[in-house]
């Protein structure tokens, strides 16, 4: 496999622009001509939908909700990123550059970060003219707040609910297209496969998820921006439906896969509180800010919070981490409360949850302060858990969130097949190992508003795509593939439900591929899910038929998937002999127990490429490197000491 | 806890419902109320049985897939709470519940507790939107906007598109949902070019989709669980009205 990452030459800062120049270009009456499918409508396919029917292109919408407005991106909460400097702290878009790529632990592309940067500020005017109502100042200018592993303040906001706003001043702009008739939109339809036709990606199989049935569509282009792979754990703050399915498909048809074991463990989660739960609610980093997290000095403290004075408490991210206290990096806030939780100082009944402390800062500033701040998340935490956080600290403790890893992109976002475009948190690219709060939106927006509306152009104009329908061999045969698949799946009548197999298959990769990883609990990891995944195959109970409205099909296919996808994950962490971002490795830490890169033999993009059929479980992972060259950026310890 | 479930099922919009009643065994108080439904579908998974189809996805309370009437009131008994979010500490044990879809003509059922709502979706493709395309925009901070209408476009904004709104009205009025919509984009400077066509456009469509209007009930605002405020439907109203008399052309 050759991976030819594209980074234009010259200076860092001219990157972007002079690449512009040299992308071909497709007029505005040829733009008409070109059918392109967009799989997602989130934060990354919303925008890249509307932006390219607003360009004149045709394009088609798929998502598996039952309308686009319910992508998980609704679910951000804290805000997004951007070096604007309104509040002239000493921000640019060096400084977001410069944060970017150490928050990530110096394993992602400088030319990448750098366009991030670059593009951020253009985010903020886009959705402000869309009608997004950030938060403002009384002078009527954008308000900013501090976010983890920044010094500055450069995050854009409304309330706690700042996906859902940008999410739905997108969707308003693919609404527009679609009724303008640039845009087709298909909600609940699931895409099941990847269709390529001379090697190049012509088109998807999708199951219509009110119908049952299964049909194709063809394009001249195909963007995948179907989120990220953080329920393979089970329980994540992802939404329930979010999945692999999209991105592994392709990935079993030739596209490499991106440093699959870098995932990221949010810090402050609700605890989980019994056998039952179905997921978990993050309670947004934003709540850092003005909150203060500590357990008890002693072990085993069973007294109330209040009961604990000042001396006897470990405000231990203040301790440990002086000048980013309590907004250090996710990573590194998330393995501190595994660390006190792991000495027995961990609090509430199953000793897994940490404090996150307002009483400080309700003191400082008065209850109503904190509640214009923060309200709708101290109403959503007391909701769920039947405790006031105004009167009793909340209860945290760190939940999967986010991967880092997905689709390997070039800087184009087309992946190692001609044609096939990942963006958002489907690709690997911008994160490196650790994602910084409040860049996911931002990283999502950039991609679908500003980056792959220069670049798709150049994919197109650059080659003679013979025009194709759905009625070629090789869509009739990978539509043949998916019934089989469903029909199997209906067939087995085991004795076991999806859920109890997902739910084993989450227990394994967050015991042994999660927040701490060590080389014999992933080769056991290794042996375990293939047996699970054969147990799988034999035993699952998935009710009803394959041509209606049937849930219990949907999470099978979904599931099945994960039970191949997360061998790569525990192949990737195994082969990752360091420490670095959120995948913290046991074998390599410094002795006070900080994460230990190896840049000599490590400062890479671990490239996945499959190896068998794409019916059958993968026959093995062939494991190629992007080297990271790093031309501006000195490779650094990273401290937030 | 021990609960009895009536619980609507019907398997297409053409075939023809009923209410079962089903046992819920072994619930916690500290279970949301889908997680109960989980519980008792993987018993009916095991048993050989349909499972209770029903719409839900983020389970925090912001996506807006979640939706059913539990014993008549849209979302369950909490106030501005989402189905998601309601949690079984508040029911009592041994309860007996009714839960049913959303009921209404714009809402065709597709299966048990599903529910067809591309309705809103075409309501806002029909003028729900300021039209700006990528790229065009100038610089965030040249528009300065008062707090109080930024604050108060916000609230408007808030709407999840669930859906409760229609269910708890007699009319099935949308009213609530198309007043949040116009009400966020008449308050904020960028949607003045086309605040009259586009209340127009989506009162227009809303009609269209058999939808109701409102007569003063007030059933829309106590279920919404975003708590967004009636007082936007008189303000769809004035702006419909005055768009009526001024627009120089009233469809586009």
């Amino acid at each position: 496999m050759k991976l030819d990452s594209k980074i234009p030459s010259g200076p860092l800062e001219s990157k972007w622009e002079r690449h512009k120049f040299d992308l071909k270009l497709v007029s505005p009456a040829n733009k008409r001509k070109f059918d392109i499918i967009v799989v997602g409508s989130g934060l990354a396919g919303a925008s890249a939908a509307a932006t390219l029917g607003e360009l004149g292109y045709n394009v088609k919408c798929f998502c598996f909700q039952d309308s686009p407005r319910r992508a998980h991106s609704i679910a951000a909460q804290g805000g997004i990123n951007a070096a604007k400097n309104y509040r002239g702290d000493g921000d640019s878009v060096y400084r977001l550059f410069y944060d970017t790529i150490k928050g990530g632990d110096f394993r992602s592309r400088e030319a990448n970060v750098y366009r991030l940067a670059e593009v951020s500020g253009h985010i903020i005017d886009q959705c402000v003219a869309q009608g997004v109502p950030f938060a403002r100042e009384y002078g009527g200018l954008l308000d900013n707040r501090s976010f983890g592993g920044a010094q500055v303040s450069r995050t854009f906001y409304a309330r706690g609910q700042t996906g859902q706003q940008l999410l739905l001043g997108a969707y308003s702009s693919l609404s527009r297209q679609i009724g303008a008739g640039q845009v087709k939109m298909f909600p609940k339809t699931e895409m099941l496969d990847l269709v390529l036709v001379d090697g190049r990606a012509r088109g998807i199989v999708v199951r219509n998820l009110v119908t049952g049935k299964i049909e194709s569509h063809a394009a001249d282009a195909v963007i995948l921006a179907t989120g990220g792979y953080g329920n393979v754990f089970y329980l994540s703050t992802n939404a329930k439906g979010s999945n692999v399915t999209a991105t592994y498909r392709a990935y079993k048809r030739g596209a490499a896969f991106g440093n699959p074991c870098f995932t990221q463990i949010h810090p402050t989660c609700i605890p989980v509180k019994g056998d039952y739960q179905s997921k978990l609610t993050l309670m947004s980093e934003s709540l850092r800010n003005d909150g203060r997290v500590w357990v008890p000095k002693a072990k085993g403290d069973k007294r109330q919070p209040a009961e604990i004075p000042e001396g006897e408490r470990d405000y231990y991210l203040e301790r440990k981490y002086p000048s980013f206290g309590n907004l250090a990096p996710r990573d590194i806030a998330s393995r501190s409360a595994k660390e006190v939780c792991d000495e027995g100082r961990g609090i509430g009944e199953s000793a897994f949850g940490v404090y996150l402390d307002f009483a400080d800062s309700i003191k400082r500033l008065g209850e109503d302060k904190i509640r214009a701040r923060y309200g709708n998340l101290f109403d959503m935490y007391e909701r769920i858990t039947d405790e006031n956080p105004y009167k009793r600290p909340m209860r945290i403790y760190p939940a999967v969130h986010y991967t880092m890893g997905g689709l390997w992109v070039d800087y184009n976002l087309m992946s190692t097949i001609p044609g096939l475009h990942v963006l958002g948190e489907a690709n690997f690219s911008d994160h490196g190992a650790n994602r910084l709060g409040a860049s996911a939106l931002m990283q999502g927006l950039a991609d679908g508003y500003f980056v792959i509306p220069y670049t798709i152009a150049n994919y197109l104009a650059g080659q003679k795509l013979e025009k194709i329908t759905t009625s070629h061999d090789a869509f009739k045969a990978a539509e043949e593939g998916c019934g089989a698949r469903v029909n199997k799946l209906l067939s087995i009548k085991g004795s076991r439900t999806v859920d109890s197999f997902h739910r084993e298959l989450g227990k394994i990769m967050w015991d042994k591929c999660g927040m701490a990883r060590d080389r014999n609990g992933l080769q056991e990891a290794l042996k375990e899910i293939p047996k699970l995944r054969d147990e799988f195959w034999n035993d699952v109970r998935v009710a009803g038929a394959g041509d209606e409205l049937n849930q219990s099909l949907e999470k099978a296919g979904r599931v099945a998937d994960f039970m191949e996808f997360a061998e790569l994950m525990c192949l990737d962490a195994l082969t990752r002999e360091e420490s670095c971002g959120g995948h913290f490795r046991n074998e390599y830490q410094t002795p006070d127990g900080e994460a230990m890169r190896n840049d000599e033999n490590f400062c890479h993009v671990a490239v996945w490429e499959h190896e068998g059929s794409t019916d059958a479980p993968a026959k093995g992972h062939k494991r190629h490197i992007e080297p990271l060259v790093y031309e501006n950026v000195k490779l650094a310890t990273r401290s937030y000491k | 806890m021990k609960l009895k479930l009536h619980v609507w099922r019907q398997k297409d919009q053409s075939s023809p419902g009923r209410m079962e009643t089903y046992d819920a065994n072994d619930i916690s108080p500290n279970m949301s109320f889908l997680e109960m439904l989980d519980v008792v579908n993987e018993d009916l998974i095991k048993d050989g049985k349909d499972p209770i189809a029903f719409e839900h996805d983020c389970r925090e309370g912001i996506c807006g897939s979640c939706g059913l009437m539990v014993n008549g009131v849209a979302h369950g008994p909490q106030d501005a709470t989402t189905t998601c979010q309601l949690h079984m500490r508040s029911f009592q044990d041994g309860e007996e519940l009714y839960i049913e879809p959303w009921r209404a003509h714009g809402f065709p059922v597709r299966r048990d507790l599903v529910v067809d709502r591309s309705a809103f979706d075409r309501i806002i493709q029909a003028g729900g939107f300021i039209s700006v395309n990528s790229g065009a925009a100038q610089d965030a901070n040249a528009l300065p906007i008062r707090k109080v209408d930024a604050d108060e476009a916000f609230n408007a904004a808030a709407c999840i598109g669930c859906g409760a709104c229609v269910a708890a009205c007699k009319n099935a009025s949308a009213m609530l949902f198309v007043s949040a919509k116009v009400a966020q984009f008449s308050l904020l400077p960028q949607g003045q070019p086309e605040r009259q066509e586009r209340a127009l456009n989506m009162v227009n469509q809303m009609q269209e989709e058999g939808f109701g209007n409102c007569t003063n009930q007030y059933e829309c605002e106590a279920v919404c669980p975003k708590q967004i405020s009636t007082d936007y439907i008189a303000k769809l109203n004035r702006e419909f009205i005055k768009a009526s008399l001024s627009s120089h052309d009233a469809r586009k």
